[in-house]
């Protein structure tokens, strides 16, 4: 086939023009061989310049495109389709990267125009060799994971399963609700968690779409998008579902009383328990840390008095596998611990208490019934201090990030304290307020207003008892005054962190996670979503901290991701991947621990070894390609033959 | 003045841009009830080009560097080197702050000779 390339060359408005001559790269460039078209213009990835692309297509005859203008990651896809409309193979087009990789990097206009001229040389040699390609076809498994029984996961979970495709919601505590259903009211309209949250629950538990793992975890992750295979461990709960009819004599009559971690530690639970009354599923599982039959070979208490025998103490682990198609991790968050903040008592102090222990406290159906009485000696404090930026916005010692819900959520304490106890007084430190959301602004005036919730602006440097107060050591920043308050309560806006054993999970999943721990998204703006392992979606705190609308409307986002995939008959994958040349290839299988994808293996084939390609897991990194010593392994249109032309094209005169 | 703040920077080795202005330092600062400017506003007064405020507090001065603001600050701010740094600067200017000729006979008798020795040694030149 005789070349007949056409090169655009984009200014990108000034961002490419300012540095790069892109007049003397189309003049240096229209005379090189296999080019018969070259011309520039100002923003290629435009309406008129797709359209100005495609007419010299047709016009010319060309049959390879060469656009010089950003990185490929942003619009290798837009003008591969440009030509595609035209009835140009797409592979057949390729991206000359001349801001990213040449003017956003360079100062110099005359050596950077060089640079590019260089740069598009190479393109031009490589499309002269690049084949016509037909994307690989991958099958789908129209059936989602979702990993995290939170309101983001519920929300993901409802919004595929409404859709019509199958779910497998796994969440690792006895009961799916998440953080979410611990809180009492939420800001800026003060609605009632649980009467927002529970039916959304029943929801998950009833819909025939959904199938719900609780009290289980996420074993090995294998397989690829839309393929993927899942082990999920049920652990032991001893207590059999199908028996159980959820009528809670077994935990009325249970002799053990431990901290409850839904009411974070301020009231007890049983050793067989339900977290809350509300639980999805409402049925109990045997803590066997606590129980007493597990610990000292008597009691059987609960055995014995369950109607239905459901008691199971010879219940063994189950291991389910299943097979989906596209995964939601919605792993949450965690409080970072009160004993990091050694000057706030490092959690030594009763009446030191984060935020979620507050929220239990203002709960209606909380150890107090929503009265606000303080751990110590139950009196009601009639002074009560909200800190914020308790380990958050501190790179030196603690959390470097804004936790963005703290503001908001002590706010909303101070006000409920307020309604609670109208003669008590509220004192609010925060460094500064951040109420970014709708309504949020509003809400903070009011607290300020109409409840006078005193708001000042110093970060706590010291909180220390004394004959049974709290004594706050801060600075008014804002009168330029010391000050020092006596407390009966003081409620610490800690940090918000990844979930405990998040580490482990990702390590299953292969996606990553940033310094803090939280999950990456593909993209910081136009990605953010999806992850950087196709078919892998996030939503919650999991991927950063945020506040409840904002995880619904990510959930919704992460399951449109999951259904836009389900919409379509199969999946395509980009064939510009690795090849095996079986000739050649003699086994020798270097290239199968290297590949980072597990796309390489040793195939016997008519007695013969050969490290085939899995075209469906191959990303075309390249690795396995760079390290074959025979030359047998071969990256599609990035050919061995490609390379060399290419840098001829810049080294030899 | 960018000069001075520059000086303040390079004799403490801190970087007086990180500071946040949370206040910390000045709600830790056991010393902080005698000082006329809180330890932030010392740094705030050299962000925004009023050294020689600072350097006229009696803040700096009263400042005994036991470091409580420097091992609380998030974002890692020595402020008690910035103190040191402004007293530094205070004193190379090679200003005699005391004057014994202006010193009533009265205060020199009841005061003990250490207070003035000191007193020379710190604010003379």
């Amino acid at each position: 086939m005789e070349n007949r390339i056409g090169v655009f060359v984009c200014h990108c408005g000034i961002n490419i023009a300012t540095t790069v001559d892109v007049k003397a790269v189309v003049a240096a460039i229209k005379d090189y061989p296999g080019v018969v078209h070259a011309e520039d213009y100002i923003y290629m990835c435009s309406d008129p310049g797709q359209g100005m692309i495609q007419e010299r297509i047709r016009k010319k005859s060309l049959n390879g495109v060469v656009v010089a203008s950003c990185s490929p990651t942003l619009h290798e896809v837009t003008f591969r389709n440009t030509v595609a409309r035209v009835g140009i193979n797409p592979y057949r087009c390729e991206i000359a990267n001349i801001r990213e990789h040449c003017s956003w990097v360079h100062s110099d206009r005359a050596e950077a125009t060089v640079k590019a001229i260089k740069i598009v040389k190479t393109v031009i040699e490589k499309v002269k060799l690049n084949e016509e390609l037909t994307p690989i076809a991958i099958p789908i498994t129209k059936r989602a994971l979702v990993i995290g029984g939170g309101i983001a996961g519920i929300q993901a979970a409802l919004d595929t399963a409404n859709a019509g495709y199958e779910v497998i919601l796994v969440e690792k505590q006895p009961s799916i609700g998440g953080h979410m259903i611990q809180l009492s009211e939420t800001f800026p309209t003060l609605d009632c968690s649980q009467c927002i949250l529970t039916p959304k629950m029943v929801e998950v538990g009833h819909h025939p779409q959904i199938r719900l793992y609780t009290y289980s975890e996420v074993e090995e992750v294998s397989g690829y998008v839309g393929n993927f295979k899942v082990r999920i461990r049920k652990k032991k709960r001893w207590v059999d579902f199908d028996k159980c009819i959820g009528c809670g004599i077994c935990m009325e009559k249970c002799p053990v009383e431990v901290p409850s971690e839904f009411e974070e530690g301020l009231a007890k639970r049983k050793a067989i328990y339900i977290p809350f009354p509300q639980a999805v599923p409402a049925k109990p599982v045997i803590d066997a840390a606590h129980c007493l039959w597990f610990q000292t070979g008597k009691c059987r208490i609960c055995e014995k008095l369950c109607p239905t025998g459901a008691i199971d103490y010879e219940q063994q682990e189950e291991i389910i596998e299943e097979e989906v198609g596209a995964i939601v991790v919605a792993t949450g968050y965690d409080l970072y611990g009160m004993e990091n903040i050694g000057e706030y008592g490092g959690g030594r102090y009763q009446d030191v208490i984060n935020g979620l222990q507050f929220e239990r406290l203002l709960s209606a159906s909380g150890p107090t019934q929503g009265v606000v009485r303080r751990p110590s000696d139950g009196k009601v404090p009639k002074r009560v201090a909200f800190i914020s930026c308790v380990g958050s916005r501190d790179p030196e010692l603690h959390k470097p990030y804004c936790s963005k819900v703290c503001c908001m959520y002590l706010t909303k304490h101070a006000m409920l304290y307020k309604h609670r106890v109208p003669d008590g007084e509220a004192i609010v430190f925060y460094i500064d307020i951040r109420s970014d959301g709708k309504g949020y602004e509003e809400f903070v005036q009011r607290a300020q207003e109409e409840d006078h919730v005193t708001y000042i602006r110093g970060k706590v440097s010291k909180i220390y008892e004394n004959n049974g107060e709290l004594v706050i050591m801060a600075a008014d920043t804002l009168s330029g005054k010391p000050l020092e308050v006596s407390c009966d309560l003081v409620v610490l806006g800690m940090a918000i962190v990844p979930s405990p054993g998040v580490e482990e999970l990702i390590r299953k999943l292969k996606i990553q996670v940033d310094t803090n721990g939280f999950l990456t998204e593909a993209h910081p703006k136009l990605r953010p979503v999806e992850t950087l392992t196709p078919g892998i979606f996030l939503a919650g705190c999991g991927q950063a901290p945020r506040d409840i609308p904002d995880t619904v409307a990510q959930a919704s986002g992460a399951a449109s991701k999951a259904l836009e995939m389900f919409g379509q008959e199969q999946l395509h994958h980009d064939p510009a991947v690795a090849t095996v040349n079986e000739d050649i290839c003699s086994g020798c299988g270097l290239c199968v621990p290297l590949c980072p994808y597990e796309a390489r293996e040793i195939e016997v084939i008519k007695g013969k070894r050969i490290a085939v390609v899995n075209e469906v897991l191959c990303e075309g990194c390249g690795s396995c390609v760079a390290a074959c010593p025979s030359g047998a392994a071969q990256q599609r249109n990035l050919q061995d033959s490609q390379l060399f032309r290419m840098s001829e094209a810049v080294t030899i005169k | 003045m960018q000069e001075l703040i520059d000086k303040v920077a390079e004799l403490s080795g801190q970087n007086l841009y990180g500071c946040y202005q949370c206040g910390k330092c000045s709600g830790g600062c056991p010393s902080v009830w005698q000082m006329d400017i809180l330890p932030n506003e010392v740094i705030r007064l050299v962000q925004t080009k009023r050294v020689d405020d600072a350097l006229n507090s009696k803040t700096i001065w009263i400042c005994a560097s036991c470091f409580t603001c420097t091992v609380r600050c998030p974002r890692g701010i020595d402020l008690a080197k910035i103190m040191e740094a402004l007293r530094q600067i205070h004193l190379r200017r090679n200003v005699d702050h005391i004057d014994i000729k202006k010193v009533a006979q009265g205060e020199i008798n009841e005061l003990p000779p250490i207070a003035l020795v000191g007193n020379f040694r710190k604010q003379t030149a």
